[in-house]
């Protein structure tokens, strides 16, 4: 199947800003799928409320368009309900780490087998231009004209800590990697995460003077090197790209399945 | 299959209620005085292959059973006061998405944390206007374990019949006391079940396009249809619009399939009315004290009657407007500061002779908490 059969046509053109990196992560994304060869009509997109939440208009899956932040709650309905489904939930960084951080973590800590894309661009873009809890300190946004004084969440370390067993990072310029790692992590059974850093050249980008679209995705290649390397083991200043976290922990659905034979076995009794 | 009688809780008959209507997914967060039904449930569920979830919180509780509803699921969540609060946002979403499901909140005291262990019927309006913007909803409630069990069943009927979210409002005093429960036997109470379309695969499916008898088909989610389900202004196939006659339509529609089947939906129960004077109208636990004390004066020949309300929403006005035409005075008993009061005042012809009898100290309203009320209107001294 063609990579735009995967695509509701008739709902384009889509809402993104010129040189916006959300459009680069839904190409990877349906790379990654179109790769696998799996059935859309197997495939539920949840998103939750953002530039990036609106991904789940554009696709040819099941899709549930849902509340800021709880794009994970009611993607954990879908996927409980009926575990056969393959559970894409992309997010921004607002929805998936401020309204949503609860949901976050809770979903890593069952290991629920879903797949969490946080697109973080360190802005909420669709307000016009607020700090997130990604954008980090010293940043300029339209709720912190004088620069920002909040920490940042490292999405890997949290993700890591709260037991999620795929965490990866990549970014829009690493497009091909971003497929690839989106691959793994929609193959690998439990609760997977994928930062990919997306620019918003229209927000963030203008505010803190990091240039157009091409700019910032340049600087995602300086700033970022691959796990493992030499670059990054020199330069803990580096943003690490690749896979952190894969480790094998029981399936929360799977593990549910087991209550419900125990449990048909003792009613039948 | 025969009946069955048990001795329970009224959280348990709501429970009992559930089962026999087909729920086969719940998702909650314990809280006071609701959370035996989730208890009862995580056992109950399995042992038939249904799926219970304790959630991280209230508002992801909702979205669990709402994204659990789309896979062709009969969904419940149980709470109260602060997590029904908790839980408005989704409730919208529901109403908007036009997404069945069901919503148990067994009534405490409050505003904020109240008292969890004491009754209180204080979120009569939050059931109506809780969550924002214009929107109907229907909710449902009872005064004995029957009926909570009756109307558990009928929340799921009305769900499935109108996509929406019904909520079942109980209160800490049916929700704990304990009395029997006759469960009836398979088939003997009509279940309605999930109206699948006809259109197949590789056709067009328009979710949101209501058929002539104005219900919308439903498809699940991993079934032959692929939409898309949002909280936006949508049309007929789910994609967002601003377009101003779809708007007006959307939200025009999602009023009128309830307020305008409110006789479908109206459910109620009747003491003593035909030739009563004085007439009590409630509903929940406060309803037996005000049918007590009806039965009682009726032995001293007194023209007493009680409206039983079972169904709040859509407020049934017509009913009470008739009921009403020829009493003397019409007290409302409610646990409250007069939240159907307000209701039954706009609907009758003459408001002057509606009256309050109400407690809002945790304490349930007392036989006699009424017949002091009464005794004052009829200009006979407490």
């Amino acid at each position: 199947m063609a990579v735009q059969d995967y695509l509701r046509q008739r709902f384009f053109p889509h809402m993104w800003c010129p040189g916006c990196g959300h459009g680069t992560v839904l190409n990877s994304l349906l790379r990654a799928v179109e790769e696998l060869g799996l059935d859309k009509n197997n495939i539920v997109m949840t998103s939750g409320i953002g530039c990036s939440a609106r991904i789940s208009g554009y696709v040819d899956f099941h899709s549930l368009h849902t509340l800021h932040g709880r794009a994970l709650a009611f993607a954990t309905g879908v996927k409980m309900s009926k575990p056969e489904l393959t559970l894409l939930v992309p997010m921004g960084d607002g929805d998936a780490l401020a309204i949503g951080g609860n949901h976050f973590i809770h979903a890593a800590r069952r290991n629920i087998d879903i797949t969490a894309i946080v697109m973080n661009n360190r802005i909420y873009g669709m307000t016009g231009g607020q700090f997130s809890p990604l954008s980090g300190c010293g940043i300029k946004a339209t709720t912190a004209p004088y620069t920002t004084i909040d920490n940042n969440f490292d999405v890997v370390e949290l993700a890591t800590a709260a037991g999620a067993t795929f965490v990866a990072r990549t970014t829009t310029y690493h497009a091909k990697e971003a497929t690839s790692l989106l691959k793994k992590a929609i193959l690998h059974k439990g609760f997977s995460v994928v930062e990919i850093l997306s620019q918003c050249p229209t927000h963030f980008g203008r505010k803190n003077k990091e240039g157009d679209a091409a700019q910032m995705m340049e600087n995602y290649k300086n700033i970022t090197a691959p796990v493992g390397s030499k670059a990054l083991e020199e330069n803990p200043a580096l943003w690490g790209r690749g896979i952190f976290v894969e480790r094998e922990r029981p399936e929360y659905c799977t593990e549910y399945g087991k209550i419900v034979e125990l449990a048909m076995k003792g009613a039948a009794k | 299959m025969e009946r069955t009688t048990k001795f329970v809780q009224g959280n348990e008959a709501c429970v009992e209620g559930a089962l026999y209507a087909g729920v086969n997914f719940y998702a909650g967060y314990p809280i006071t005085p609701s959370t035996e039904i989730a208890e009862a449930l995580s056992g109950r569920l399995p042992e038939i292959g249904g799926k219970f979830i304790q959630m991280e919180d209230e508002i992801a509780s909702m979205c669990a059973i709402i994204g659990a509803s789309l896979t062709g699921h009969k969904v419940l969540t149980a709470t109260s006061g602060p997590g029904f609060s908790l839980k408005q946002e989704a409730i919208g979403y529901a109403c908007m998405a036009e997404i069945p499901c069901v919503i148990a909140n067994v009534q405490r005291g409050g505003p904020s944390t109240g008292n969890p262990t004491h009754v209180g019927q204080g979120d009569i309006n939050q059931a109506r206007w809780g969550t924002h913007g214009d929107h109907a909803i229907i909710a449902l409630t009872a005064s004995n374990h029957q009926d909570v069990f009756a109307m558990t069943v009928e929340a799921f009927n009305m769900a499935e019949t109108y996509r929406t979210p019904v909520v079942l409002l109980f209160d800490e005093v049916v929700g704990h006391m304990r009395e029997k429960l006759v469960i009836p036997a398979p088939g003997e109470v009509e279940i309605v079940d999930r109206l699948r379309t006809s259109v197949p695969k590789g056709v067009d499916y328009r979710p949101y396009l209501p058929r002539e008898d104005g219900r919308l088909p439903m498809s699940d989610f991993g079934d032959k249809h692929r939409y898309n389900v949002t909280g936006l202004y949508h049309d007929m196939w789910g994609f967002p619009s601003a377009n101003p006659k779809i708007v007006n339509e959307l939200l025009r529609h999602l009023v009128d399939k309830i307020e305008n089947n409110v006789d479908s939906i109206t459910r109620y129960k009747e003491y003593f009315l035909d030739d009563a004077q004085y007439i009590l109208i409630s509903y929940g636990s406060s309803a037996r004290s005000a049918i007590h004390m009806a039965k009682n004066r009726r032995e001293k020949n007194e023209k007493i009657g009680v409206l039983e309300l079972q169904s709040i929403w859509p407020f049934p006005s017509e009913l009470v407007r008739e009921k009403c035409a020829n009493a003397k005075a019409v007290v409302v008993v409610e646990m409250n500061m007069g939240q159907v009061l307000a209701q039954v005042k706009a609907a009758v012809d003459e408001p002057n002779k509606v009256f309050l009898a109400n407690r809002i100290d945790g304490k349930l309203i007392t036989p006699t908490d009424i017949k002091g009320l009464l005794r004052v209107i009829q200009g006979r001294g407490i």
